[in-house]
């Protein structure tokens, strides 16, 4: 290992099949240039697609300007969620608290809006509890007011990593559907921890109505006030991104006693034994069979467009950094689908259990490791000779300056990447990245 | 989307809604991209770093580092001495940086964490810097972190040492690389010679070249900012940006400065030019002129697609300004120029160019925020917006022409690497305003009108 590693961050860079374990869930190490972000991110980008809630964030301008309008999760109803709303604290507050300022907050949102909400997120970030604002009392006092719900997201950035602003944001849900938690069963499932970005829900939500298992509510992308709270009622939940939702289920499952599984929407192998593993699990025949079907189908079309690709990507060295460690097991799967190689794979915020998967499923002498920064991925990314990246916004141009392709497997995604279709999307994205006619003009050709 | 916003303008004392402007580390983090070999460091939670890394990367296209303190729980007890103490050796260590720019947060100035006394006990390598400045998240905007991180440099690194150095500082604003770039051939052509301060341009417009530089070859050095005090005067762009970085220097090394607008459009462009031919004292070049007369050409052409058009222009307070100046000079009529930005002589600025050009009806407000400009759209409405990628939503709501100005805008390519300053920027606003203007005319007439000269 070269010697610009950071003796602190030794421990979590590892090479597949050193049987080691990479080091991860621990804060950062000062002085990084982290590609992670905070608490109030987490607890944001999980409960941002609820599309008819308003979000406050109760804090400085900052927070709230840089997570308006974030991430692309589409709507099929309501539109508040794309709105940014702050108390936009002032120094004045910071001396004299800001519990006034969010209580009128609170009330002018309520009288200026045309429809007003039902449901009001209030998001306390960094310096709200140093202050010693009481969020709760304010929410409580608004809630009574308005005859709505006002749910207070008590996320300081500095308190954990983003892992547990997802399991603050999870709370903020339990907390509004627990009142609905004995409702007569209805059958069908729960989807949780996809966040319909590029209309990715849906997608997932059609495979699942064609073979005849109702989709009850969507957690949280394109969800809505009245659609979760049917959520108690169902017979399981299945769970996309399990580093934001697994807790949610956990909760659901000791609270409410919905069961649940994990799955996983990306790549023909995992979308398939994810169908099937949920028909399975509902226990109707008709269903499982027409699963099976409905899979098989889908897989023989999924793979004629992978035999269309194979030939160009085949030996491709393909690098992962992405935010959780599922979707990062999911996109090995994936590439190596495609006959191609993984050289590096990390994630900002991947568990124990599942950075073991991807040390035994990644390429022997892989890099793995947790919580990335540039110079680590630019070093194991040009050792390793790595053909395309895949990652987020931050990660993006520095791909490019390496002159690697990229691929955006986040936020700014414009195209689906789940399901069926996400194959084709993600081949011809991979493709275009790869084989694009700019690269041939990168160095000068006289 | 957006057909939420009511068209009744309620009063909001305590709500913002669709802010105008963000806090005041990032702007720092800028500053500190243009000084060479330069790490920003921002002394809080590792969100705030994060999210400034971000919306810059997502700007420029381009990678934004900068390094973090990651505060956790015990420092928001103990204060965050040890992370800065910890975090300054891993930076020197790790990325080898010449200095390293420290800016506060909301957290580290609420806890009142010392940075002067932090700083004063680090053991620093030889031949390195660390320098800091405090930039509170809940007092002006973005555009104060910006000045303050400029201060910050000034603060730590400048000096007089009695010899002048006849160069005059530039202090740009906050400006695109293809602004600095463009700003630097025009005093090259007064033939002024310059400290630019600061100076993004090499860094957030780095080449492709297949090979990453994490300090591209761009950037104020720390010599040039050292020098600073030996310049013979200052020619601070803005106001509301770079005078109280020109104040600081006037008042530490008395360096007299010029505040000018910043150069967007014939007028302002022309105080800028007349400012350097003050200190060069050459005619100005045949070029300049020629571009000048280029741009008035352009203007006179296009003017009767652009007369009495209504304009709403929104975002940072100099940029604004500047291109409120160039709207009033294509005949047009800026209807609304706001800022977010919380400073009331915005204002007063604004409705003196409305004054100027016999503008009637116009308002001007700082401090404000989108979804009031929406408002007041849906009330009054305007041909064309001018402002940010935030404006889009208002555009396609109400189906208004959008051009895209200022920072940040997060939804095209190419913008930072092309100037909006100088002359050369004239023409190419005035070119992007008239295509946008008659783009919608062409779109909305009936078939038997479209033609094709106009």
């Amino acid at each position: 290992m070269a010697a610009s590693i950071l003796e602190e961050r030794k421990s979590s860079i590892i090479l597949s099949g050193a049987k080691k374990g990479v080091s991860c869930e621990k804060e950062s190490v000062s002085g990084s240039v982290s590609q992670r972000a905070c608490v109030f991110c987490g607890a944001r980008v999980v409960l941002n697609p609820i599309t008819d809630a308003c979000h406050i964030v109760h804090g400085p301008i900052g927070c709230a300007s840089y997570t308006w309008d974030i991430r692309g999760s589409l709507t099929s109803g309501g539109e508040a969620y794309r709105n940014s709303y702050s108390t936009d604290l002032r120094e004045t507050d910071i001396v004299f608290g800001g519990e006034k300022k969010l209580k009128a907050a609170i009330d002018e949102l309520m009288e200026s809006e045309q429809k007003p909400p039902k449901l009001i997120f209030v998001y306390a970030t960094c310096i709200v509890g140093v202050i010693g604002d009481d969020v709760e009392a304010v929410c409580r006092e608004s809630q009574k007011k308005w005859g709505i719900r006002v749910i207070p997201v008590k996320a300081p950035g500095f308190s954990g990593t983003k892992s547990q602003g997802y399991k603050l944001a999870c709370d903020a849900i339990m907390d509004y559907i627990s009142p609905f938690a004995r409702q007569p069963a209805s059958f069908g499932i729960n989807i949780l921890g996809d966040y319909n970005l590029a209309g990715e829900m849906w997608i997932v939500k059609g495979y699942f109505e064609k073979i005849g298992i109702p989709v009850i509510s969507t957690i949280t992308g394109d969800a809505s006030s009245e659609s979760l709270i049917k959520a108690p009622s169902a017979s399981l939940n299945v769970v996309q991104c399990a580093g934001s939702a697994s807790y949610l289920a956990q909760r659901m499952e000791a609270e409410m006693g919905v069961p649940w599984l994990k799955a996983s929407f990306y790549g023909a192998q995992d979308i398939s034994s994810s169908i099937v593993r949920v028909a399975d699990a509902l226990k109707d025949a008709a269903i499982c069979e027409k699963a099976r079907a409905f899979t098989a189908y889908e897989s023989e079309r999924a793979r004629s467009v992978i035999d269309k690709y194979k030939p160009r990507f085949e030996g491709k060295k393909a690098a992962i950094f992405v935010g959780g460690g599922f979707k990062a097991i999911s996109l090995i799967r994936q590439f190596k689908e495609f006959g191609m190689k993984i050289v590096l794979v990390g994630t900002q915020t991947g568990k124990r259990d599942e950075y073991d998967v991807i040390e035994s499923i990644a390429d022997d002498g892989a890099v793995v490791l947790d919580d990335a920064n540039p110079a680590e991925l630019e070093q194991f990314m040009a050792e390793k000779g790595a053909d395309i990246l895949v990652g987020g916004v931050k990660e993006r141009p520095l791909a490019y300056k390496l002159g690697v392709a990229f691929l955006d497997h986040n936020h700014e995604r414009k195209h689906p990447l789940a399901g069926y279709i996400g194959i084709e999307n993600f081949a011809s994205e991979v493709n275009l990245s790869m084989n694009s006619p700019v690269w041939h003009h990168l160095g000068m050709h006289c | 989307m957006l057909d939420l916003t009511p068209k009744e303008i309620v009063n909001r004392e305590a709500l913002r809604v669709n802010p105008c402007k963000t806090c005041q580390p990032v702007g720092a983090m800028y500053a500190a991209l243009g000084v060479r070999k330069c790490m920003p460091h921002s002394h809080g939670s590792q969100g705030c770093c994060s999210y400034h890394r971000t919306v810059i990367s997502r700007h420029f296209k381009e990678p934004a580092i900068a390094s973090s303190s990651s505060f956790t729980e015990g420092a928001s007890v103990f204060g965050g001495r040890s992370n800065l103490t910890t975090a300054a050796r891993n930076i020197f260590d790790i990325y080898d940086p010449d200095i390293i720019a420290v800016h506060t947060t909301c957290l580290s100035e609420t806890i009142g964490d010392d940075m002067g006394s932090y700083i004063s006990d680090l053991k620093i390598p030889e031949g390195k810097h660390v320098v800091h400045c405090n930039t509170p998240s809940y007092a002006g905007s973005h555009i104060t972190g910006y000045f303050n991180m400029m201060k910050g440099f000034m603060n730590y690194l400048t000096e007089k040492t009695g010899i002048p150095n006849g160069k005059t500082a530039i202090f740009p604003g906050w400006a695109n690389p293809g602004d600095i770039r463009h700003l630097k051939k025009l005093c090259e052509a007064m033939k002024v010679r310059t400290v630019m301060f600061p100076d993004q341009s090499g860094i957030m417009d780095a080449p492709m070249t297949g090979k990453y530089e994490l300090y591209p070859p761009g950037g104020t050095t720390i010599s040039e900012i050292r020098s600073l005090g030996d310049c013979r005067r200052v020619i601070a762009l803005g106001e509301f940006t770079s005078l109280e970085p020109a104040e600081h220097l006037e008042k530490k090394w008395k360096v007299p400065f010029d505040i000018l607008p910043a150069p967007i459009g014939v007028d302002f462009t022309d105080r800028f030019i007349m400012a350097l031919r003050r200190i060069s004292k050459i005619e100005v070049p045949y070029d300049i002129e020629e571009r000048r007369g280029q741009l008035v050409d352009l203007m006179l052409d296009s003017s009767q697609y652009t007369f009495k058009k209504k304009v709403a222009v929104f975002g940072d307070p100099d940029t604004v300004l500047g291109l409120t100046s160039l709207c009033l000079e294509l005949g047009m009529l800026p209807k609304y120029v706001i800022t977010g930005t919380p400073k009331e002589d915005f204002a007063k600025r604004a409705r003196d160019l409305f004054e100027k050009y016999g503008a009637q009806d116009c308002l001007a407000k700082a401090n404000a925020d989108l979804f009031e400009l929406h408002q007041r759209i849906k009330n009054d409405r305007v041909d064309l917006l001018i402002g940010t990628s935030y404006g889009k939503q208002i555009a396609k709501a109400e189906d208004i022409p959008f051009i895209r100005a200022g920072f940040p805008v997060l939804d095209r390519y190419g913008g930072p690497l092309l100037p909006i300053v100088g002359y050369t920027g004239g023409i190419r606003l005035a070119e992007k305003i008239t295509e946008a203007l008659m783009d919608r005319q062409d779109r909305d007439c009936k078939d038997e009108d479209l033609e094709a000269v106009m």
